[in-house]
C-alpha cells in the first residue's frame, strides 16, 4: 500500500507541485487588484464631484413646537422631494397633534400624517387644556438601534452623523423597523427595502437645506451644524430649554425639541 | 521529513488539507461576494453614500428665484410672508429653474389652500393669524382681497359695512358679493353723520334690475336672465327677490 502511494506520489516532482500551487494561489489576489482600481475610480469621482468633507460636519435639527402651525407643508415637501409613496401610511416626516385633556389623558392624532393639514378635532365634549403640534422625523440617533440590528450592514451612520440606508444591500427583513423606537422607518412597497428620513442628504451635501426646512412657513424647523458653536442651530439650542424624544433609551437623538411638554413621547 | 510524516497520522494530514482548501475557498468566495468598498469607514458600503447623494433634487431653494423674479421677491421681502419660501405655494421648482418653459409653476388660486395655514385651530400657536373660512367672505377667493406676496392685517372698516354689518355678511354669502353697495344705493355724504335724515336711495324701477338681468342686457353671460315683459310684470323685483341674498337656481 505504502509502496503504491509512493509510486503515484512520485509522478509529480515536489518542486513543480509547489510552484503550481503558488501560481494558483496568486489567483486569490485578483479580486483585490480589481477592487483597488474600483476604489481609485470612486475616489476620483468624489474629488471631482464635490468638495464636501463629511468629517467637517455634524448635522442636527431643532424643532420649536411653539412655532409649528400644523400646516403639513413639510410632509408634502418631503413626499415630493423623496418620492415617498403617496399612501397615507408611508412617511419620512409627519406632524402629530397632541391634546392634553382635563382629566390628565393625552390624545394624539395625525390624520394622513397631516399632509393636508388638520381639521378642528371632532369631539367637542372633551375639555382640552392644551393642544399643540409636534413634527416628527427620524431622530438621526448618535447611538442608533436600527444600525445595531441590521444583519447585513445596509443601514449605517455616516461621519457627519446622518443615518442612511443602502437600498441595494437591504434585504427587507424589517428588523430596523422594529428596532426604531420612534417609528421613523417603513418598508417601501415597491422596492421592498427599508426607508427613512435622510435629512435630505443629497441636498445637504451641496449646501441646500432639507426640503421640510426649506418650506416650513414659520421656521419651526431649524437645520444646521452641531459642531460649529456660532451656527443658528447652536444658538437655538442655547436660547431654549432643549428636550429630545425618549431620552431614557440613550439613543442620543440629533433632533432637538424646544418648548416640549412632558406628555410628548 | 519522514520523521515529520510518521508523527502525524494520515487522516489528520488529509483533514488539514481539506480544511485549508475550505478556508481558501471561503476567503476567495467572500472576497468575490463582499463589495470592495465594504468596511472602509464602518460596517457598510462606502458607495452607498454616493448612491444616496445621487438622488434627484426637486426643491430648488428660494435664493435662486431672485435671479429672475426679483420684483416679486422684493415685494415679499418686507411683508409678513417674508419667511414663507416661494416653493411652499408654487411647488417644487428645480425643473423650472433649469428650463422655465418646460414647467410653468402654478399658484393655488382657490380658497382651499390658504386655510391650510390660516384656518382657525385651537392647537395653533397664539398670535398666528387665523380665520374661520366658512364665515370669512366664503364666496370670494382669498387673493381677491389679500395679496399673497404682501398680505396685510385687516384694517378698521370705514365703509357701509361698519354700520350695516348684517347686510354685509348676508351679501358676502350671495351671488351679489361683487356688487358694490353704491351700485344700487346712492348715498349722500350727510348719511354718515345724520343717517335717518339723509337716507340712501333704493332702486325703484324694474328696469334697474333689468340692466343686468333682462334678456337684451349686455352684461356678463353668466348672469341669469328673465323675460322682463312676462316675468312678474305687475311687481317690482325686490317684492319677490331679496337683493342682498338672491335665490340660487
Amino acid at each position: 500500500m505504502k509502496e503504491l502511494a509512493n509510486k503515484t506520489g512520485n509522478n509529480m516532482e515536489r518542486r513543480s507541485f509547489v510552484s503550481s500551487i503558488l501560481i494558483s494561489l496568486t489567483a486569490l489576489f485578483f479580486p483585490k487588484v480589481f477592487g483597488a482600481r474600483n476604489k481609485m475610480d470612486k475616489l476620483k469621482d468624489w474629488i471631482f464631484w464635490t468638495d464636501y468633507d463629511a468629517k467637517q460636519h455634524l448635522w442636527g435639527m431643532g424643532i420649536d413646537i411653539n412655532k409649528c402651525i400644523g400646516c403639513g407643508r413639510c410632509v408634502n415637501a418631503c413626499k415630493e422631494e423623496n418620492d415617498v409613496p403617496r399612501e397615507p401610511f408611508f412617511f419620512r416626516t409627519w406632524v402629530e397633534r397632541y391634546s392634553i385633556l382635563k382629566d390628565g389623558e393625552t390624545e394624539v392624532d395625525s390624520p394622513k400624517g397631516a399632509i393636508d393639514g388638520f381639521k378642528p378635532s371632532v369631539d367637542e365634549n372633551k375639555s382640552v387644556i392644551r393642544s399643540f403640534f409636534v413634527p416628527k422625523l427620524c431622530n438621526q440617533c448618535d447611538n442608533p438601534p436600527c444600525v445595531q440590528v441590521c444583519p447585513v450592514g445596509a443601514t449605517f451612520k455616516t461621519e457627519d452623523g446622518v443615518v442612511l440606508v443602502d437600498s441595494d444591500y437591504c434585504i427587507g427583513c424589517r428588523y430596523c423597523i422594529q428596532g426604531c423606537p420612534y417609528g421613523a422607518r417603513f418598508l417601501h412597497p415597491e422596492t421592498r427595502t427599508a426607508e427613512k428620513c435622510t435629512f435630505c442628504y443629497h441636498r445637504v451635501v451641496i449646501g441646500l437645506k432639507p426640503a421640510c426646512v426649506e418650506v416650513c412657513p414659520t421656521q419651526a424647523r431649524i437645520f444646521g451644524e452641531l459642531k460649529i458653536k456660532a451656527s443658528p442651530l447652536a444658538r437655538f439650542m442655547r436660547k431654549h430649554a432643549i428636550n429630545v424624544l425618549k431620552p431614557a433609551l440613550n439613543t442620543e437623538p440629533k433632533v432637538f425639541y424646544a418648548n416640549m411638554d412632558k406628555e410628548v413621547r | 521529513m519522514n520523521f515529520f510524516n510518521k508523527k502525524i497520522p494520515e487522516q489528520v494530514t488529509r483533514l488539514s488539507i481539506l480544511l485549508i482548501i475550505l478556508i481558501v475557498v471561503f476567503i476567495f468566495v467572500r472576497s468575490k461576494l463582499v463589495p470592495p468598498d465594504f468596511g472602509e469607514y464602518g460596517h457598510y458600503r462606502t458607495s452607498a453614500i454616493d448612491e444616496n447623494i445621487s438622488q434627484e433634487i426637486k426643491y430648488a431653494g428660494q435664493d435662486i428665484c431672485y435671479d429672475c423674479h426679483d420684483d416679486v421677491v422684493e415685494t415679499k421681502r418686507l411683508g409678513y410672508h417674508k419667511n414663507v419660501a416661494c416653493e411652499v405655494c408654487h411647488g417644487p421648482a428645480v425643473i423650472h429653474t433649469e428650463d422655465p418653459e418646460e414647467l410653468i409653476l402654478k399658484a393655488p388660486r382657490n380658497r382651499g389652500y390658504c386655510p391650510i395655514c390660516h384656518e382657525y385651530l385651537p392647537s395653533r400657536p397664539t398670535g398666528f393669524p387665523q380665520i374661520v373660512a366658512a364665515s370669512h367672505n366664503p364666496m370670494k377667493p382669498c387673493i381677491s382681497c389679500h395679496e399673497p406676496h404682501d398680505p396685510k392685517p385687516p384694517e378698521a372698516i370705514k365703509e357701509c359695512k361698519a354700520c350695516h354689518a348684517e347686510i354685509s355678511r348676508t351679501k358676502s354669502l350671495s351671488h351679489h358679493v361683487y356688487v358694490e353697495c353704491t351700485h344700487c344705493h346712492t348715498t349722500p355724504q350727510e348719511h354718515k353723520i345724520q343717517p335717518r335724515d339723509y337716507l340712501p336711495s333704493k332702486p325703484s324701477t324694474r328696469e334697474f334690475c333689468g340692466s343686468c338681468h333682462a334678456e337684451d342686457s349686455d352684461a356678463s353671460a353668466d348672469i341669469p336672465r328673465v323675460d322682463m315683459f312676462s316675468h312678474g310684470e305687475r311687481y317690482t323685483c325686490w317684492q319677490c327677490h331679496y337683493p342682498h341674498l338672491p335665490e340660487v337656481r
